[in-house]
């Protein structure tokens, strides 16, 4: 039997403003516990939530981002659950008239295709906050530092049909958030993180399978592991003629396999009604525009700009526009290394990228800044190194020896270009090497090519590489006619 | 002097007849040798109010201050107080420090006013008889054998007794009009939003409101005018200017339209309060306000409405008494489930309890829409019968409570029936609207309140016309025995 | 609609309240009553009524992002009954 996967993904991103979604306690990361929790978070007797500004503003860039319907009114509700990192016995969520309703997304898969994949609805609610297992003997710490931390859940439609494209939604929301710079997106710190509903079905079948949810998925590589274990699991238990048990399951990323959470297998009544302390949030259509008007260029308008502006490959560009920071990284890399697009690209993505990953920075903390490589290119392009001693010249400039035209000027690594001096070392190789000289000669054409390689690779050995090799070729040709 | 009314006090401390400090033990006396038979107070702040007297008398005497600067108030225990125990009636917060202050508290201590100390009340201001409080029952001055009212029945006590010579008070369903009624004093409960509820512990959210209870009309206004206003804290604040309360109190009301809804006048009323109810709207007309018959249909499905919403609203505002960052924990919890059902199921009263698995039940899934849907449709059915009358009339009266006070434990063991006496009352909550109790009359040596109700943020009218039937009748200043 | 003493324990477990075996019936006559009260309401027909939440119509006013409290965790934990290492505690929790 042939299975198809079908997925849904719910991702929470955390908002990047300054103070909690209904309080004035500041969200960020890593204080002390219970240092960052009010009166508000702490959920006293007697206060009251007052909803922040910025949160809602933000919701509404990423709906206009993603071509989402922005209803007039919306409203919070009271989601009623007891959980001790729950302060309230209730989160402040939305249920019906979420902020943002209906949009859609573009995502470009591996071979090259795009799909388009379905957002539910957007809606905002407060984080709740951490429960610590281990250090309290048999009991639990509660730390309600991240209580009250704005979030705004992005409820996709079940159409995602393998766990690449999952990830590759996963990314595509990621990139969205990050260029509206309404989220860090930082996967460790928790401010991005994703449940999957995950089910099968026999190919062709048009019903829903029986779908679990994988709790809490924090990276990409994760979420990829996480469907595509479960996927096996449902697919074993269906074919052994079981049936699959709804519930929500962890992933468990050092053993690499999905188990059941017991604690919040118990069906859940949440009991959900208008929050009495909070009022409709009107929205009007002028601030929705105000906001439009004011929207960045986002993922996929910038990489069909950087496809026509700078000739760049769909791959090479949807690459470099994956990351806002990268995008103008690179932009910036072609303006000083006067307009050389496709070598800036190659650059980027080649070597920078390697040294990057294998330092493991961002592009943010990049040694090497753009106006730096672009001036390294510049140099290749007007031949005053090649693109081997470019190597070179990068290295030196990731270890922090300063600009390009520095390191070439203090190692001596400009190109020989002066025909004199390489025509000196193209007679001399050709006087002290007869051997190969008549071997040369007596080839036919076609096998020259390959034997000239001797030559070129002597002369480079003489000049420590710097000779145009170019030039190197095309004296040696002319020189080696018999 | 500990039967002045706020505005005396104002005068007397004014002209340097007395003190803060003076003042401010008198009552302290009076409030430690009369609270053993009333239970009026759960807390009772000697040395805070002593320090507060002080320090107004030092803002007096360098020309500072504001009318009620020096005066001691009792708060009702719902209110939270930096730094004193704030138990709003329940084992669940016995032991509860409040750790920031009330925006009414903030206002009435930048205000100078002294807080003398927190009343008794019912347990989480659910109860119309005060026999819900973990600190026991208060008891009625005008006859210690019968309730107060509730919930706010310690507030109402204390200024009956003159232990305070004012309280503040809150109403979700009445809790300020009907123990004021069945004490004899006045109560004002505002416009939904008119007062912040930023640190009043929620009970309703959408129906609770504070305001004063007093022993006159002026007072209520003079209390008024410290504690209205706008809170940025409190998002259902209302943005709305605000009086002055007591610029308007001596107005005519002559011409004044009142509707008196045939609803309030039925069989469920108690003949003698019907009469006098009937006497006090006399008084209006001598004043030359005119009254009109008007209808409010939907009157008598304004408890079913309320005992959705109030406990819907309850079960959720009090999920977070769950033993773990403050009150009450139950001992040596075998697990977290352990320690929040017991830490609850001991914490909580009786009746919090019950209307705590109303309110779950009727939220729950598959009873959402056929009751707490519905009820919020009657709702709206009973805000437009509010809005449909105040087309024809200025305000509406009518009686605040369908019977004298009762006597102790006579429905305790009844919850219906004692829900069922709220019918003059729980609309008003549900629609949001001002209203006031004054003492209208005695049926049976007991004290009767007529109910005056307005349109919204009307509280300038309500108070005027009350200040000027005050002006005319004396059952405002009656005083139960042993208390004069 | 009358609850029975199933309906009330189930009640009771999602409120997380703790209720004696003894009265459960006393609840569920009680409760029941209530809800008896509660139903005549169903008297009036209110189809193409709006519900209503609040009782004035307003709409949510905004509070600017800004960090307006401080760490007053001393203060807040003085009414906690059990804390450790700025952590309260609760009987461990099992995931």
């Amino acid at each position: 039997m042939e299975w198809e996967t079908v997925i849904g993904l719910e991702i929470h991103a955390q908002l990047a403003t300054r103070s909690k979604i209904f309080s004035g306690a500041a969200t960020a990361y890593g204080a002390e516990p219970n240092t960052q929790a009010c009166a508000v978070d702490l959920g006293l007797p007697g206060v009251l939530p007052v909803l922040n500004e910025q949160v809602v503003l933000m919701a509404i860039k990423f709906g206009l981002a993603i071509d989402a319907e922005i209803p007039e009114r919306s409203i919070f509700a009271r989601k009623n659950y007891f959980y001790p990192d729950l302060p309230k016995g209730y989160q402040i969520s939305q249920f019906e008239l979420p902020i943002v309703s209906r949009g859609n997304l573009e995502i470009e898969l591996d071979d090259g295709t795009t799909k388009t994949v379905g957002v539910t609805r957007a809606h905002l609610e407060e984080d709740a906050g951490k429960s610590m297992h281990e250090g309290f003997g048999n009991m639990t710490g509660i730390d309600l530092n991240r209580a009250g931390t704005p979030l705004l859940e992005i409820v996709s439609e079940p159409d995602m049909r393998s766990a690449k494209e999952a990830v590759a939604y996963m990314k595509k929301i990621h990139s969205i958030v990050r260029y509206l710079e309404i989220c860090d997106g930082n996967m460790q710190e928790g401010s991005f993180r994703c449940d999957a509903n995950v089910s099968i079905r026999p190919k062709g079948q048009k019903e829903f399978g029986i779908r679990t949810e994988l709790k809490n998925i924090n990276s990409f590589r994760f979420v990829e592991q996480a469907i595509n274990i479960e996927v096996e699991r449902q697919i074993d238990i269906i074919e052994d003629g079981g049936t699959i048990v709804q519930e929500t399951r962890l992933y468990d990323p050092n053993k690499n396999e999905t188990r059941s959470m017991r604690s919040k297998e118990e069906a859940n009544d949440y009991r959900y009604f208008p929050d009495p302390d909070l009022l409709p949030v009107q929205i009007e259509p002028e601030l929705i525009e105000k906001i439009r008007s004011e929207l960045p260029e986002l993922p996929n308008a910038k990489k069909q700009r950087f496809i026509t502006e700078f000739n760049l490959s769909d791959y090479d560009s949807a690459v470099l526009t994956a990351q806002k920071e990268m995008a103008a990284y690179f932009e910036t890399c072609v303006a000083v290394a006067g307009g050389e697009a496709k070598l800036s690209a190659n650059w980027i993505s080649g070597e920078l990228s390697a040294a990057l990953n294998k330092d493991n920075k961002e592009i943010t903390e990049c040694p090497v800044s753009a106006e730096m490589l672009g001036g390294m290119i510049k140099r290749i392009k007007d031949d005053t190194i090649s693109g081997k001693i470019a190597k070179q010249v990068f290295e030196a400039m990731w270890n922090g020896e300063g600009d390009a035209d520095t390191i070439i000027e203090k190692k001596g690594l400009k190109q020989v270009t002066d025909s004199g001096a390489i025509e000196k070392l193209v007679d001399d190789v050709i006087a002290n090497s007869p051997a190969q000289v008549a071997q040369y000669q007596a080839a036919p054409p076609d096998k020259q090519g390959k034997l000239i390689g001797y030559f070129v690779g002597q002369i480079m050995k003489q000049s420590q590489g710097k000779a145009n090799p170019k030039q190197v070729n095309e004296l040696l040709k002319e020189k080696l006619k018999a | 002097m500990h039967l002045s009314t706020l505005a005396q006090l104002s005068t007397a401390l004014e002209s340097r007849q007395i003190s803060s400090e003076e003042l401010t033990r008198l009552y302290l006396e009076r409030c430690k040798k009369f609270n053993d038979s009333l239970n009026c107070f759960i807390t009772i702040n000697e040395d805070s109010a002593m320090a507060q007297a002080k320090s107004a008398d030092e803002q007096r005497a360098a020309g500072k201050g504001s009318a009620l600067t020096g005066i001691p108030i009792a708060q009702k225990d719902i209110f939270c107080t930096n730094g004193i125990k704030t138990s709003c009636g329940s084992k669940m917060l016995d032991n509860f420090i409040a750790p920031y202050d009330a925006t009414v508290i903030e206002k009435m201590n930048a205000a100078g006013i002294v807080n003398i100390g927190k009343t008794n009340m019912d347990e989480f201001a659910m109860g119309s008889s005060n026999e819900t409080s973990f600190y026991g029952p208060v008891k009625n001055p005008w006859d210690k054998d019968y309730v107060p009212g509730g919930s706010s029945g310690g507030s109402a006590s204390a200024v009956a007794a003159r232990l305070s010579p004012a309280a503040t008070g809150t109403d979700t369903g009445g809790s300020i009009r009907q123990p004021a009624s069945l004490c004899g004093i006045t109560g004002l409960k505002p416009t939904y939003g008119r007062v912040s509820r930023y640190g009043m512990v929620a009970f309703a959210s959408s129906l609770d409101q504070g305001g004063p209870m007093t022993q006159t009309a002026e007072d209520a206004a003079l209390m008024m005018n410290v504690i209205a206003g706008f809170d940025q804290r409190d998002s259902t604040s209302a943005e709305v200017p605000v009086d002055d309360y007591t610029a308007k109190l001596n107005d005519s009301i002559d011409g004044l339209k009142i509707g008196l809804p045939k609803e309030y006048f039925d069989e469920g009323l108690d003949s003698n309060i019907a009469k006098l109810i009937e006497d006090g709207i006399k008084e209006l007309e001598k004043l030359g306000a005119v009254c009109k018959d008007i209808e409010l249909p939907n009157t008598q499905l304004s408890i079913p409405a309320y005992y959705v919403v109030a406990p819907a609203e309850c079960s959720s505002n009090l999920s977070r008494f769950d033993g773990v960052r403050y009150g009450y924990r139950c001992d040596n919890p075998e697990d977290l489930s352990d320690l929040y059902c017991r830490s609850r199921g001991e914490g909580f009263g009786k009746e919090v309890k019950r209307r705590i698995m109303i309110g779950a039940y009727v939220l729950s899934a598959g009873y959402y829409d056929a009751y707490y849907l519905k009820a919020q449709q009657v709702r709206h059915l009973i805000r437009d019968d509010f809005q449909n009358a105040f087309k024809e009339v200025d305000i509406i009266a009518g009686p605040t409570a369908t019977g004298t006070a009762f006597k102790l434990n006579e429905k305790i063991n009844d919850p219906v029936s004692m829900y069922l006496s709220d019918i003059y009352t729980v609309s008003v909550n549900l629609a949001g609207l001002p209203a006031m109790s004054v003492p209208a009359g005695f049926s049976n040596k007991l004290p009767v309140g007529m109910q005056l109700i307005g349109n919204y943020f009307e509280e300038s009218k309500l108070l005027n016309i009350a200040h000027r039937y005050q002006q005319a009748t004396d059952w405002h200043l009656q005083v139960p025995g042993g208390f004069e | 609609m009358s609850l029975d003493k199933s309906e009330v324990q189930k009640i009771a477990w999602l409120a997380r309240l703790a209720i004696d075996e003894q009265d459960i019936s006393t609840y569920s006559d009680e409760l029941s009553k209530i809800l008896g009260l509660v139903e005549t309401m169903n008297s009036v027909d209110t189809d193409g009524i709006s519900p209503i939440a609040h009782p004035l119509d307003l709409t949510a006013r905004l509070r600017p992002d800004e960090v307006t409290e401080t760490n007053q965790r001393d203060k807040f934990q003085q009414n906690a009954p059990v804390i450790e290492a700025g952590c309260y505690l609760v009987p461990k929790v099992i995931e």
